[in-house]
């Protein structure tokens, strides 16, 4: 039963750092119809960043707070200088440019700062909590963790459903062109989302480094299951890639500790691979348009 | 106040504007008739920068605006209702109205004031707007444009797919915009005989060329340009 419960906590932990994964890329699906594979990447060189800022100053929310605002940077630049160039072209040509700019980061960030991982430091403790004499699996760091997400994504919703610059993103999204007619400056509104969902990927990847490391291809694995996650949620629902990201955290961990760790991304990619069979859509799909 | 000098626009090696040449005054309603691909969605879609014209200028207040952003000819006080379903399905009733003046902050008409106007919006001002009819759907998209107070609008196929009442409300609602506060009205439509009844001028386009540009009545009693181009 511990056991159960071990399990069943550190689910929620790492579902939360998928979860900001999963609304990074929401975020940025919605808006231009992209899915960036180079998140994980663009996350890895933030958290690298973050890393270096907390070396030389000691302070992690300094480091914390740099890396949300390259996060946020290099999305905007990403958008401006690579992605609206192929925005408007065949969907293949997106995916493409995003590979190659995984490509290119992951190569970039071996030249900078080399293979080798390096450590990161948590915010908080990594012990366990005791309770009643049982130390369970879940630390200060998880509860921080699962506060800063919850935190994100609190904003994100009300930065969407309650401003008018909210508004206006949301308007880009679904109809760009009717938004345009409407006297939304349509392009800076991409650009302004893929700063967030770059800034949301950022914090994810400050979140999970202490428990994989810094390395240039350590945060593939989370960009997976980022995208697993967005998937189960129907791709197009930023609750939806919670309610997924959650799900997922729960069975990987299920998976990680009956079976092994050995098993968790195979386990990732069969869920996708059901889900998609079973429900294109994903387990929350959008609303339907009534026909008139 | 919207002036077009021999405007020109093409869709790869098909001319669909061929040199149109055209002005509306404040306070006028003018309405582009013609067959389908005439060239009239085009016209407005180049008016309001949706299209890159090929040749030939746009004029809105005697400042050039022919390549200028979409956004901007907007903000300008060029209000573009498209054709068909121009509402943001995803978005409530109230939020397609709200969105429709957000650059012009406190200067914008508050939805309470289009829902005056348009009374079955009201009930339904919380709901997504794709639980709409199309009836709804044309009011909103109407009353959104209003929402930012254009100096001009530019109406494509207002009474598409509408009950005959309802259109005669639209179009009647368009005339007394135009009177009551000076809009400079381009209306496009394929129901010729309800737009004529409310214009100042006609304007026949064939084949992306203006072929006729007279006042309303001397249109309707041209027997030749009715049957060959206006299907009544």
């Amino acid at each position: 039963m511990t056991k159960f419960i071990d399990y069943t906590l550190n689910g929620i932990s790492s579902g939360a750092v998928y979860a900001a994964v999963a609304l990074a890329l929401v975020l940025i699906w919605r808006a231009t119809r992209i899915v960036n594979f180079a998140q994980g990447a663009m996350l890895m060189i933030t958290t690298y960043i973050a890393a270096a800022v907390i070396t030389s100053t000691g302070s992690y929310v300094l480091g914390f707070v740099v890396a949300l605002a390259a996060g946020f940077l290099l999305g905007a630049v990403v958008e401006r200088l690579l992605m609206r160039r192929v925005e408007q072209g065949p969907p293949l040509n997106a995916v493409i440019v995003s590979l190659g700019l995984y490509t290119f980061l992951v190569a970039l960030a071996g030249m900078i700062w080399g293979n080798t991982p390096r450590p990161f430091p948590p915010a908080f403790s990594l012990r366990g909590y005791d309770l009643g004499g049982t130390r369970y699996l879940f630390a200060p760091n998880d509860t921080y963790i699962v506060l800063a997400v919850v935190f994100i994504a609190v904003a994100l919703a009300a930065l969407f459903r309650y401003t008018p610059l909210g508004l206006q993103m949301r308007a880009a999204a679904f109809k760009p062109e009717v938004a345009q007619l409407l006297g939304v400056r349509v392009g800076r509104m991409f650009t302004l989302g893929w700063g967030l969902a770059a800034l949301t990927g950022a914090i994810a990847g400050v979140l999970v480094a202490p428990s994989v490391f810094v390395a240039p291809n350590n945060f593939d694995p989370i960009l997976i299951s980022g995208f697993v996650a967005a998937v189960l949620g129907g791709l197009d629902s930023p609750s939806g890639a919670v309610a997924g990201a959650m799900i997922l955290g729960l069975a990987l961990s299920y998976v990680a500790g009956y079976e092994g760790d050995a098993l968790v991304p195979m386990a990732a990619l069969v869920i996708l691979i059901v889900v998609l069979m079973v429900r294109p859509t994903g387990l929350f799909p959008a609303a339907k348009e009534r026909r008139v | 106040m919207i002036e077009l000098d021999g405007l020109c626009a093409d869709y790869g090696p098909v001319r669909a504007l061929d040199g149109v040449s055209l002005t509306v005054e404040q306070g006028q309603v003018t309405a582009v008739l013609g067959a389908n691909g005439a060239g009239k969605t085009t016209l407005l879609r180049t008016i309001s920068g949706l299209v890159r014209p090929s040749g030939g200028g746009v004029f809105f207040d005697g400042k050039d605006i022919t390549r200028g952003r979409v956004e901007e000819i907007v903000r300008l006080g060029v209000a573009h209702v498209p054709e068909g379903r121009g509402v943001i399905t995803e978005l409530t009733v109230e939020e397609n109205l709200r969105l429709g003046g957000l650059y012009r902050k406190r200067q914008a008409v508050p939805p309470a004031e289009i829902y005056e106007m348009f009374p079955p919006l009201r009930e339904r001002s919380t709901q997504p707007a794709s639980r709409l009819s199309g009836g709804e759907r044309q009011m909103l998209s109407i009353g959104r444009a209003l929402v930012a107070r254009p100096r001009a609008l530019l109406l494509d196929e207002p009474s598409l797919g509408l009950a005959p009442l309802v259109v005669a409300n639209i179009l009647g609602l368009i005339r007394s915009l135009a009177d009551t506060r000076g809009l400079a009205v381009l209306l496009v439509e394929q129901n010729a005989r309800s737009a004529l009844s409310i214009a100042d001028r006609g304007v026949v386009l064939n084949l992306g060329r203006v072929v006729a540009d007279r006042p309303p009545t001397e249109l309707a009693v041209d027997e030749k340009l009715r049957h060959a181009y206006l299907g009544f």
